[in-house]
């Protein structure tokens, strides 16, 4: 599937900033579920690329003069397949770093007892059942409801808070996997999936010993298919987020994110 | 490892390093003693006093942490040397090198292709599942290869030629400061002694630091611009910070002089941004760039991984030399030794039980009362029991901690670290020591002659930590 994106992020600030800096992971990397046709990322500040530990394409983003505001538009498209989920082990990255804790992933008391009914799925009828169950679990205890959690939410605020969104979903499922000593990791990336804030997406994969890195998306109760396009893997939202920056300077913040995800037929 | 018999501290007499069992003193301290006997009776006391006053002037201190009152404490310096006869330390220096080569070719090799786990010598889970492990520094080339530009290896002695390694300090070791104010001050007090000793200058440490530090630049960059990043005055070591930096002739900044600019990092100045090549940091991971570890920290510089992974700019230590250092991976270095270099290690590594396996750990916890038991990521000899001089109390508290999360452990045999005359209150008494000879790599791996020996100063402890009241002393390393 050919899929056509355009992402702008806008940070507007009330005053001068003097300096601005952030992380941008908004380059599709280069995975056997996709192709990238043409892609490009630009801003007014200086854009620097590089490539992070998990292999993923990044830039730095750096503004050093007074400015008001911080504006990265990307453009692209990109050619999908459907790989049922799965993606090969062999991605150079080893399974086992992706069972640390991490800040948004910590392995609460709660989220040990949430888990544990699913270890006696995974005991019963192995891993990957254990996983689609705890997909499903997670479908049930937190609704999906945006505006109630913030981007500073970890997966037992999530639990405990019943609510939350994709993020949150991921985080709670790569919790969860995690205590039951299944190494999973963040995605961030699109979704085609209609309008608005859902455009930007986040899901999450674990590693089946056989079978590969197989994933699941909590919010849609699905493994991602040729309608997902996979910007950045890491152990969570931290490591993983599109943008993600500091600034010195400038007062209050207005943020504006808008993200467009079509298929194209040409 | 539950099957190799500990060798047991406690009863046996200690190692002397100046005495010989059957009376007499040993070769290298044989002038020395000399000098002792035949010094006239207030001389000690008196040196001790000027050694106080010239430490107070000098103003080193150190910071305790987990005492409510003032936290600022001078390390209490011990008047009376200790000396390694050449050959001793010609011993002692290979071997430190041999394991610092190992330790730098591991991390290499941990975050490139991860072959010693392939080859199946050390446990994937152990080495990647440590949160000292760093997935960011995955295939990243660094300069000639080094992590641990700096490594501090502390060794004890129990017997003649028989020297332990108790840890790798391969993150940011501290104390060099000590080595060279120890040995300046003790100049200053016996100029006579060192007028009749050959002793192996250490006074050229911070030349070789800087040259080793010149010599992990980016690649291209001829004339590079070296700075010591401190996270301020209220670290513990900030003193060190300073008077490094003073003596390399670098600046001293703090995470907020730098910023991360056009592919570059960059130092405000008066007369502007300057790009700065090489950082020699002292402080921690976590804190070293908020957009990619700890986002709460206000101590380093946003973008310094994307400004490490370009080439930009070299961090020494390395981000993430943690895994190899720590309490768990230590036991494998002699493996490490074999497998990089091809080499049998020279020195011994003390048998460890570590407790994640449940043979050990049953070992463990029946003989609490004669192991020093210690967290795998602790340092400072915080979150350590001592079992032979712990209350019954301290060890049945510490029961519980290792019970909760024996994973979190390792336990070693008590050694009998070997004992230095020492100046204590009661005259002159031996006192358990430990030794820390500081490594540098870069071009080349070089280790200062002697480095910093910690006393204990309490009678009987060996817990040799500045901030579990220990001491330390000037070592002087014989020439031939």
């Amino acid at each position: 599937m050919k899929l056509t994106i355009e992402h702008e992020t806008r940070y507007g600030f009330a005053g001068e900033a003097n300096y601005s800096i952030q992380y941008l992971r908004v380059t599709p990397r280069e995975d056997p579920c996709q192709r990238i046709l043409s892609w490009n990322v630009s801003s007014a500040s200086q854009l620097t690329r590089w490539s992070d530990g998990f292999d993923n394409v990044a830039h730095v983003c750096v503004q050093e003069s007074r400015h008001k505001e911080v504006t990265v538009l990307v453009k692209g498209e990109v050619e999908t397949f459907d790989t049922l989920g799965i993606l090969p082990a062999n991605d150079g990255l080893p399974p086992l770093i992706f069972l640390s804790d991490t800040l948004f992933t910590k392995m609460t008391d709660a989220i040990r007892q949430f888990a544990a009914p699913y270890q006696e799925v995974q005991n019963d009828a192995g891993t990957l059942a254990a996983m689609h169950a705890l997909m499903a679990g997670i479908g049930e205890a937190v609704t999906y409801q945006a505006g109630f959690t913030n981007v500073e939410t970890d997966a037992n605020h999530a639990l405990a808070a019943g609510k939350g969104v994709c993020q949150d979903h991921a985080h709670l499922f790569i919790a969860g996997a995690r205590t039951l000593r299944v190494p999973a990791r963040y995605v961030s990336g699109y979704l085609l999936a209609g309008t608005g804030d859902l455009a930007s997406h986040a899901w999450a994969e674990c590693f089946i010993d056989g079978l590969g890195w197989v994933s699941f998306d909590p919010s849609n109760q699905q493994s991602a298919t040729d309608a997902y396009v996979r910007l950045a893997i890491a152990h969570d939202f931290g490591d993983a987020s599109p943008v993600r920056g500091v600034r010195e300077g400038g007062g209050i913040e207005s943020m504006n994110v808008r993200v467009q995800v079509q298929r194209s037929y040409a | 490892m539950a099957a190799t018999k500990p060798k047991r501290g406690g009863k046996a007499t200690p190692f002397d390093e100046m005495h010989l069992a059957g009376g007499g003193v040993r070769k290298a301290y044989a002038k020395y003693a000399d000098w002792l006997h035949s010094a006239p009776p207030h001389l000690l006391q008196r040196k001790h006093e000027q050694a106080d006053i010239l430490f107070r002037r000098l103003g080193i201190t150190f910071t305790v942490y987990g005492q409510e009152e003032g936290t600022e404490r001078m390390i209490p310096f011990d008047i009376i040397p200790r000396i390694l006869a050449a050959d001793e330390w010609s011993h002692l220096e290979k071997g430190c090198i041999q394991r610092v080569d190992a330790i730098n070719a591991f991390l290499h090799d941990i975050y490139h292709g991860q072959d010693i786990i392939h080859a199946g010598i050390i446990p994937a889970e152990l080495a990647l599942t440590n949160v000292a492990f760093q997935p960011q520094m995955l295939g990243v080339d660094l300069p000639n290869k080094i992590y641990a530009h700096i490594a501090g290896v502390d060794l004890v002695r129990v017997g003649e030629k028989d020297f332990y390694v108790l840890e790798d300090n391969a993150r940011t070791p501290s104390g060099v400061s000590y080595m060279l104010e120890n040995r300046q001050s003790m100049m200053r007090l016996f100029p006579e002694l060192f007028a009749n000793h050959a002793i192996a200058p250490v006074d050229r440490y911070t030349d070789h630091l800087l040259a080793n530090l010149q010599a992990v630049a980016p690649v291209g960059v001829d004339d590079p611009t070296v700075v010591l990043m401190t996270p301020g005055v209220h670290n513990s070591a900030y003193f060190e910070h300073a008077f490094l930096a003073m003596e390399m002739g670098i600046e001293l900044v703090e995470g907020q002089d730098l910023f991360v600019g056009e592919n570059g990092v960059f130092m405000r100045t008066t007369e502007g941004p300057q790009r700065v090549h090489v950082i020699y940091r002292r402080i921690d991971d976590d804190f070293i760039d908020p957009l990619a570890f700890n986002p709460a920290s206000t101590l380093g510089v946003p973008g310094m991984l994307a400004a490490v992974r370009n080439g930009w700019v070299t961090l020494t230590n390395a981000i993430g030399t943690g895994v190899a250092d720590d309490k768990a991976t230590y036991v494998y270095v002699p493996e490490m030794i074999r497998f990089y270099l091809g080499e049998e290690p020279i020195l011994n590594n003390v048998p460890t039980y570590m407790l994640r396996n449940a043979d050990d750990l049953k070992y463990t916890l029946d003989n609490l009362a004669e192991l020093v038991v210690k967290e795998v990521h602790g340092s400072g000899g915080y979150g350590m029991l001592v079992g032979p001089s712990s209350t019954k109390q301290q060890i049945e508290d510490f029961r519980k901690r290792i019970i909760a999360a024996p994973g979190n452990y390792i336990a070693q045999p008590t050694l009998a670290l070997s004992t230095c005359p020492t100046y204590v209150d009661s005259g002159v008494a031996p006192r358990h020591v430990d030794l820390r000879p500081y490594v540098l790599s870069g071009k080349q791996t070089r280790v200062m002659p002697g480095g910093l020996s910690r006393v204990a100063l309490t009678e009987g402890s060996l817990v040799v930590n500045s901030s579990q009241g220990g001491g330390t002393k000037d070592t002087w390393v014989l020439r031939a």
